[in-house]
């Protein structure tokens, strides 16, 4: 089945600039696997060496973090949208 | 370089003050394109969702505000082009853990916060290679 992968800015370079792109799968792994297969700049930054997503990156199916569906094994309906989004952190040093 | 309204150095700065002793964060909303360069117009304030306790050096923007605010720019055809926080107490200088969780490609804006008031503000990008982050000059508009 065919979904849309929302890109964040971040990783358009690596996207040839789009901001989103179709891709195949059945479920949330597969899906952004095959787009990761398109562009494989992209590939190691949104993957660690585990082969699991980094932890710079979340990913929503609709507007539900899959951490709370059933991570990458969650299962897509023909016109999902996922949206890869960044993770946010960072503050001064020790006092 | 970044191009900031001054309306919106004004708002990271108020910011930071309002948070202090803690440390504000939010987004960069803008365009960055080969015509005008990388401009943020507005910021996009949001709730330090790092354990209260810790919030005195540590900031995290929740998922579901990065979702948000992901969002809300498209929808207002923007950008998120970065990102920034506050140091109280502290120059802005990006620390050893602001550089193991950032992203390449964004701008990490960064205004010191001394005794609560504002000081300086400046802005910085991660190396391709995540091993250092450079400095980008900050050029200010008169635009809001």
């Amino acid at each position: 089945m065919t979904i849309t992968i929302k890109i964040p800015t971040a990783l358009r370079a690596f996207a040839e600039g789009q901001r989103e792109i179709r891709a195949e799968g059945a479920t949330v792994g597969e899906a952004i696997a095959n787009f990761a297969s398109l562009y494989p700049d992209i590939e190691t930054h949104i993957y660690g060496e585990g082969g699991e997503p980094r932890s710079f990156i979340n990913i929503f199916l609709g507007e539900v973090n899959v951490k709370n569906l059933n991570g990458l094994e969650t299962t897509l309906a023909d016109g999902s949208v996922i949206t890869l989004v960044p993770a946010i952190a960072g503050g001064a040093p020790c006092r | 370089m970044i191009s900031l309204s001054r309306g919106a150095v004004q708002q990271i700065a108020s910011e930071g003050e309002r948070a202090y002793p803690n440390e504000c964060c939010g987004a960069l909303l803008g365009k960055d394109d080969a015509d005008t360069g990388r401009v943020a117009s507005e910021i996009f304030p949001v709730h330090n969702a790092f354990g209260s306790e810790e919030q005195y050096h540590r900031f995290a923007i929740s998922p579901e505000d990065c979702f948000f605010i992901e969002r809300d720019a498209e929808r207002r055809g923007l950008d998120v082009i970065g990102f920034y926080h506050s140091h109280p107490d502290h120059p802005a200088i990006p620390s050893e853990y602001d550089r193991e969780h950032a992203m390449y490609w964004y701008s990490y804006v960064i205004v010191a916060i001394e005794r609560g008031r504002a000081g300086g503000l400046t802005s910085w990008r991660l190396a391709s290679d995540r091993s250092a982050f450079a400095q980008e000059r900050v050029l200010q508009l008169d635009v809001r």
